[in-house]
């Protein structure tokens, strides 16, 4: 984007999101409609990247069944419903694609918590 | 006040925005108004029925354009005209705002669009460019033939060739309203229009038909 539209489009930030870091396990409770239903779907996982801005997101990774799943979630979407941090990992990377090429039990061993 | 045609607006930039079912837009924020008539034009006095507004503040004018909006007492910077059949009740200095759009209205879209320069065939008209390899040279992005030979001994008019490309009046129809804020001045239209940001912009309502 070439310019900042920020003040232009009023965006509150969603309380029901906690603040969120790269290395961090979160669960996101997103809400999708089945039918005439709506539900809430939690996809639980890994932060690997954090977009700030007006169109700002995160992606959120998941190993399910041996195969990994990337979920990008915008923050000013109003199908999030609560984001919470499960464990902050400490990393040292913004973006975490290293974590693609490794086995779980690998990036288990990269994200051992803080303390 | 007779139907009011169009306004003009600058365009400020792109960004998205959610709509009411959650979904991403891609919108084009646009400054638009107030706007003024400066002139209304007649069957009698030119002919045919039109409105002519103005928008924006001139910093200096010329002695022409001072007289032509003396009766405004404003500035204007930017005139167009619209084309309407009911000029009924419409004055010089009558103020038009966003409040003629409301979110849902379908518009038409004008403006300059970007200049691209001198470009070649490829970039102008979408040409595919010749063979990367068997044996080529220095055809990578060359037109190809033009025309035949003998006969018709010429190159036909409207043949597409490289060109300038760009900085032409572009109309981009049937864009959605998305938002029409009157407190702010500002249009929010669904998808892109032509031009840079701070381009001045001509919207309308839409002249399609079509779906509502």
């Amino acid at each position: 984007m070439s310019k900042d539209l920020k003040w232009l489009v009023s965006q509150e930030p969603n309380p029901n999101i906690a603040p969120l870091a790269p290395g961090a396990t979160v669960k996101v409770g997103y809400r999708i409609k089945e039918g005439d239903k709506e539900r809430t779907q939690n996809f639980q996982g890994l932060v690997i990247r954090v977009r700030n801005g007006t169109a700002g997101s995160f992606t959120v990774r998941q190993v399910l069944y041996g195969i990994g799943v990337e979920r990008t979630f915008f923050f000013a979407s109003p199908k999030i419903e609560r984001v919470e941090v499960i464990q902050q990992g400490r990393v040292r990377r913004a973006r975490l694609y290293y974590l693609r090429g490794m086995s779980a039990k690998a990036s288990r061993a990269k994200l051992r918590s803080k303390d | 006040m007779a139907k009011i045609a169009g306004i003009i607006g600058k365009k400020l930039g792109m960004t998205q925005i959610f709509d009411d079912a959650g979904n991403l837009q891609p919108v084009t924020a646009v400054e638009a108004g107030p706007c003024y008539v400066a002139q209304v034009k007649t069957v009698g006095k030119d002919g045919y029925t039109a409105i002519q507004i103005g928008f924006g503040l001139a910093k200096k004018l010329n002695s022409p354009e001072k007289g032509h909006l003396k009766s405004t007492g404003r500035q204007l910077k930017h005139l167009r005209e619209f084309r309407v059949s009911d000029i009924e009740g419409v004055e010089v200095g009558h103020a038009i705002d966003v409040s003629i759009f409301k979110p849902g209205d379908r518009v038409d879209v004008v403006g300059i669009s970007k200049g691209r320069g001198f470009q070649g065939g490829m970039k102008r008209h979408g040409f595919g460019g010749g063979p990367k390899t068997h044996g080529q040279s220095d055809r990578g992005r060359a037109p190809g033939s033009i025309g035949g030979t003998t006969y018709p001994g010429r190159v036909y008019k409207g043949q597409r060739m490289a060109g300038h490309m760009g900085n032409a009046r572009i109309t981009v129809r049937n864009l959605q309203v998305v938002e029409a804020d009157v407190n702010r001045n500002l249009l929010l239209l669904k998808g892109a229009v032509p031009g840079a940001d701070n381009g001045v912009l001509e919207i309308r309502k839409t002249s399609k038909g079509g779906r509502k």
